[in-house]
């Protein structure tokens, strides 16, 4: 602590470059915090999967449908708790720009399989009753400002002429878990099925399953597939976090991105403020080396060097995720829900922190060494 | 009593002997200092004198435990420093050497107080007693009233005595002082040598000092010159007589 007072005066000698060194680790520290939230909106799908969840779809793709017939066949295999369908609906809701997942749900199942989407009893109730009815999240209904019995109006991309259908919301859901993606709008399976084409009745998207136990995954996995092998409409399954990373890996290899976007950050980053150390260093020949004369130790100067430049990573970054904890909720807006809840953790905030002082460190090293090994002799020669 | 160039007495302060000191320059071996012995005894006031090169501050450097020699040996107190590590010898000087340069070297960004304090954060003084030592030093040197002045707001003579109480505050066994006077006008010059004077007459204190200025070497009490490494002559300033037999 004595200490502090000489490595405080020796921080704010030249103030310009040290505003713009905090800069510069707050922008990086910004970044890393954006590029992490981005990551885990698109990755955090696979980690909140549950293990007692599988998912079927047709072989071929996605997007071509699977017989409803097959939902009682899946019921019935050994280690199945339950079976859901869903459907994609791919409706505009008053602009394109509007974007949030809309399914049609199977009301009977959809909570015994998908337990950590809370929906009040009675708004559930009501549903139930309503064949128009709806069911939003809790973003959604935020973001355009839905509440209980609003009528919404939905136009259809796929499914018939370009018309509206009207939906009535009956219920809110809630995530238990932060990361719980609260973006879907849920509306009752039989209004679609009565309004889509004739050729699409009988069909649906994919089959969600619930397993007694995560143990059970590859055998009811490879069950359910080979009792469809060789028909018209065969299925593929999988468990819901590989299907979730097989979603995300449409995209291009996000991870990749974000890690060579984060990897240039962290060598920039660590060019500059090496550099802006070494140059206040030299500066500081003569000083470093009275110090050392008057009886300083190298280990000490050495930590005066490693604690400046540790004293900048850690206010910029400080700054960097303030900055970015204010902006992202922001950005996540911007987004129209494009991207599942961006949510800075407490973990991304303490592995920010532990990045910029990892950088603050690993540019105070060099220099650090060179005023370690400075020669009081050669140095005094050198003013 | 300064001896130079015999055995001098066991008992002396400082004692060198067959100190020699080379540098490597390209592929040429430089002798700066070649087999010089020396005596210096508690209280004294020494300048060494010569032309550039002839080794001054490496001398100086050698006696501060500061470089190391080629051969021979440096004791002080009776600690011998020519052998002892680089962290043995750093807080040697940090107890024993109280350094005074040319161009003073103080830390811009700290006050006259937070400067001459520096050198008691190495130790477990606690902080009403660092301060108490500080303004004592101060008040030595006469900036007992500008202790909260940064160097720049000071005068050139201001700064290197801000720079001796600096090297004054932790009680050193001895001062070094390399051209205490070098980057000063001629009266402020006068000043920083009475106040060395008052130092050593009034304080104590042991002080070795490398000049080019014959003013202000006569100010010392011994006066020893350097040639080509050798400590060639030796001269009486005031009372103190040279001994075993040098000029």
């Amino acid at each position: 602590m004595k200490f502090s007072r000489l490595i405080l005066a020796n921080l704010f000698r030249k103030k310009v470059r040290l505003l713009l060194t905090l800069g510069s680790f707050s922008v990086a520290l910004f970044l890393f915090a954006f590029l992490a939230v981005v990551k885990k909106a698109f990755t955090g799908g696979a980690e909140l999967a549950s293990a007692r969840r599988l998912v079927t779809i047709n072989r071929v793709s996605i997007i071509q449908p699977i017989p409803l017939s097959y939902r009682d066949k899946i019921a019935r295999i050994p280690g199945v708790e339950s079976v859901t369908h869903d459907n994609w609906f791919g409706g505009v809701y008053q602009d394109e720009k509007n974007f949030f997942p809309q399914f049609a749900i199977d009301p009977e199942n959809q909570r015994k399989v998908f337990p950590e989407l809370i929906v009040p009893e009675d708004q559930w109730n009501n549903f139930l009753k309503d064949r128009q009815g709806a069911i939003a999240g809790a973003r959604t209904a935020e973001r355009f400002g839905w509440k209980i019995g609003d009528r919404i109006p939905i136009k259809t991309t796929i499914y018939g002429s370009n018309s509206a259908w009207e939906f009535v919301i009956d219920g809110i859901y809630h995530g238990k878990r932060p990361e719980d993606d609260e973006t879907q709008f849920w509306f009752q399976w039989d209004y679609f099925e009565e309004r889509v084409p004739e050729r699409l009745k009988g069909l649906t998207g994919w089959y969600t399953v619930k397993l007694n136990s995560p143990d059970d995954a590859l055998r009811v996995a490879k069950t359910i597939d080979a009792e469809f092998a060789n028909s018209p409409y065969e299925t593929k399954t999988e468990t819901e976090s590989a299907f979730a990373a097989s979603w995300v890996k449409q995209f291009g290899n996000i991870e990749f991105l974000i890690l060579t976007i984060g990897s240039v950050v962290f060598f920039t980053l660590l060019l500059v403020t090496g550099n802006t150390m070494a140059i206040s260093v030299r500066e500081r020949t003569g000083e470093l080396a009275i110090l050392k004369a008057i009886g300083y130790k190298d280990h000490s100067v050495l930590l005066f060097v490693l604690a400046e430049a540790s004293a900048i990573a850690l206010v910029g970054g400080l700054l960097g995720l303030a900055l970015a904890i204010l902006a992202i909720p922001a950005l996540g807006t911007a987004l129209n829900g494009l991207l599942p809840n961006l949510i800075l953790s407490r973990s991304m905030v303490a592995a920010g922190l532990g990045f910029a002082l990892l950088v603050g460190a690993a540019s105070g090293l060099l220099p650090g060494i060179g005023a370690m090994r400075l020669r009081v002799v050669d140095a005094m020669r050198r003013i | 009593m300064v001896s130079v160039n015999n055995n001098g007495n066991s008992s002396s302060l400082v004692q060198v002997r067959g100190l020699n000191k080379t540098y490597r320059r390209g592929g040429e071996q430089i002798q700066v200092l070649q087999g010089l012995n020396l005596d210096v005894d508690q209280g004294d006031f020494v300048a060494f004198m010569g032309p550039s090169g002839s080794g001054k501050t490496t001398l100086l450097n050698l006696l501060g435990g500061l470089d190391v020699p080629t051969a021979g040996t440096v004791a002080v107190a009776g600690d011998e420093i020519t052998h002892m590590s680089s962290g043995k010898l750093t807080e040697w000087r940090a107890r024993h050497v109280g350094f005074v340069f040319q161009m003073y070297n103080l830390i811009p960004v700290l006050t006259a107080y937070q400067n001459v304090e520096l050198p008691l954060l190495l130790t477990r003084l606690s902080k009403s007693k660092r301060r108490q030592h500080v303004e004592t030093a101060l008040s030595i040197v006469g900036l007992a009233e500008r202790m909260h002045h940064f160097p720049r707001q000071l005068s050139g003579g201001q700064e290197q005595r801000v720079a001796i109480a600096r090297a004054i505050v932790s009680d050193p066994t001895f001062l070094l002082c390399d051209e205490p006077t070098g980057d000063l006008d001629r009266k402020s010059a006068d000043e920083i040598m009475a106040l060395i004077e008052e130092l050593v007459s009034k304080h104590g204190k042991t002080v070795l000092m490398v000049t080019h200025d014959p003013v202000v070497a006569a100010r010392a009490q011994t006066t020893l010159h350097l040639e080509k490494g050798v400590l060639v002559e030796a001269s009486r300033s005031r009372e103190n007589v040279t001994a075993g037999g040098v000029a």
